[in-house]
């Protein structure tokens, strides 16, 4: 019984999790944006507009819910849930801090990218659905988007997974942190970090070739989630809103917590792969073990958010700043910058294995 | 040729992006909502822009062009704005008085009721001609600008303050001054015909 409960508690809060942070995330974006543009944002519900978002969910709760008569029922009603539950499932096999993952997955990272290219599949059946050319186009460009921008993505984080030496995202960050039991890590390939810790022990800078792969990881993990500048499925100017456009009510309101979740996510398995999950950036300095100090449950909780909530913060921010590519431009800049540049660091990741490490 | 692109790509991304970083940090200030006339209004180059409308308001000139109001004690019912105006906002019905009903503030004397004075402030285009022409400048333009109403026909404003009772007083007076006119006149003509 128990251990029933622990599962359906474990799935509850980590949905109010994504609900939360979908509210605090608009509220955010919009506030960002405004600043950007010299603007004020939402100002009038609530302190500073603070209340905005919820008045929103509140009132998309009321809407009806509409369904195009040519539409493809079934195809239509559960595409947000496959989109919204690809997402949600992801949040599962994450490291929170030292110890906490609501399931630890020896495939962690392997079932994180399998589970994130189902939410092509529910875009596609959104797009198709929906009957709608606007829908189907925006449909079409997301899959073919999402399925070359994969391949970058995929490349990036396997050069960091052949320096992790393993698929769990646990151990992953285990291993780039004061806590690593046997492992040596070093700092650059050459200094001894395993007791200093620290941002020297992360793996961009366990080997320096991983800050660009992380940097092409974020490039594709930005077109991952359909985020300007590679927006393309909801260019707005040109295609309504692309695959959502039929969409009306609380199915409208899962496909936007979806993507907004799915910031989060990919933004939290780059600090995982990358910046060190939950190790603190602080090194310990002689006798100042500040790296000690700040490595536990509490503060590898806090550490992660905090990583993370900067880079949503700077997809944020690069949204509002770059204009959004064309088709051509985005698949150029796919295959011939960052696949090939993935390609390089995969390779020097194998070199560095065996010659630095 | 690819990596000349790509460079220019990336030196271009970032400069946007540190202008937009740059924007973000000056919103801690908004900017002074200030008179266009102020001598240092131009001078305001960071912070937010926007006006909180109604809780901040622009200040407006002096003698700004916004609604019409008309002071109906001062007015002739001349007429002339009804007839100046381009879009026939303003409509004007007078009853004739049988004797001289008072001054106006700067002297003139009334001899019409306005029955009514209706300005359509939904068609009014804002030219000012109709204060122009007004010869005792009882239509003026005033610094009121919100003209948001529920209801098209708000904007219809009335100026006219008689009652419908008074205006059918007033033209039975004048019906019945007529009449009496008339038959002063006919018995006139008659005394006429009967002398030759």
């Amino acid at each position: 019984m128990n251990f029933y409960l622990a599962y359906i508690l474990v799935a509850v809060l980590l949905f109010s999790f994504t609900a939360v942070f979908a509210l605090m995330a608009v509220y955010a974006e919009r506030k960002i944006s405004a600043f950007i543009q010299d603007r004020l944002g939402p100002m009038e519900t609530g302190k500073y507009g603070s209340l905005q978002t919820f008045a929103d969910i509140l009132k998309l709760f009321q809407k009806e819910f509409i369904i195009p008569t040519v539409a493809d029922k079934a195809l239509f009603l559960i595409a947000p849930v496959i989109i919204f539950l690809a997402v949600y499932m992801g949040f599962v096999a994450l490291p929170w801090a030292p110890g906490v993952s609501p399931a630890s997955l020896n495939l962690g990272i392997f079932y994180l990218f399998a589970i994130l290219s189902v939410e092509t599949v529910g875009i596609l059946m959104a797009g198709w659905g929906s009957n709608n050319k606007y829908a189907l186009l925006g449909a079409m460009r997301s899959v073919a988007q999402i399925v070359s921008y994969e391949i970058p993505a995929g490349f990036a984080l396997i050069s960091a997974l052949m320096i992790s030496q393993s698929l769990d995202l646990q151990e992953i960050t285990l291993r780039q942190g004061i806590l690593t039991d046997s492992e040596v890590i070093k700092f650059l390939g050459i200094v001894q970090v395993q007791d200093i810790g620290g941002i020297l022990a992360w793996n961009i800078f366990q080997a320096p070739h991983l800050l660009v792969a992380y940097i092409i990881y974020f490039i594709a993990s930005l077109a991952e989630c359909n985020r300007a500048p590679f927006d393309i499925p909801e260019a707005e100017s040109e295609l309504v809103a692309g695959f959502h456009t039929e969409y009306s009510s609380l199915r409208f309101a899962f496909i936007f917590l979806a993507e907004y979740s799915m910031m989060f996510l990919v933004g939290i398995i780059g600090v995982i792969l990358f910046l060190g999950g939950w190790n603190t950036p602080l090194p310990n300095i002689g006798a100042l073990k500040l790296a000690a100090w700040t490595t536990g449950v509490a503060w590898g909780l806090f550490w992660i958010m905090l990583k993370t909530l900067l880079i949503v913060g700077a997809q944020m921010w690069i949204r509002w700043t770059l204009p959004r590519l064309r088709v051509d431009q985005l698949m150029s800049l796919c295959w011939k910058i960052l696949t090939p540049l993935a390609f390089i660091c995969m390779v020097i990741s194998g070199v560095w294995k065996l010659a630095v490490m | 040729m690819l990596l000349n692109k790509f460079t220019s790509a990336v030196k271009t991304s970032w400069k946007g992006l540190c202008l937009t970083l740059k924007h973000l940090f000056a919103a801690r200030h908004s900017r002074d909502v200030k008179n266009i006339k102020s001598s240092n209004y131009f001078e305001q180059q960071e912070g937010v822009v926007t006006v909180q409308y109604p809780h901040q308001q622009l200040p407006v000139p002096e003698v700004g062009r916004y609604q019409l109001d008309v002071e109906i004690d001062d007015c002739i019912v001349c007429d002339l704005c009804a007839k100046i105006c381009p879009v026939d906002c303003i409509e004007i019905e007078s009853i004739k008085a049988t004797e001289a009903i008072g001054q106006t503030s700067d002297g003139t004397v009334k001899r019409l009721y306005a029955a009514k004075f209706d300005i359509d402030m939904a068609k009014c285009m804002y030219c000012g001609l109709c204060t122009v022409v007004c010869p005792t400048e009882c239509i003026t333009m005033t610094s009121q600008y919100d003209v948001s109403v529920p209801k098209m026909t708000d904007l219809i404003y009335p100026f006219a303050e008689m009652t419908p009772e008074e205006i059918a007083e007033k033209r039975a007076a004048f019906e019945k001054q007529q009449a009496e006119k008339q038959a002063a006149k006919e018995a006139a003509l008659r005394a006429q015909k009967q002398q030759e």
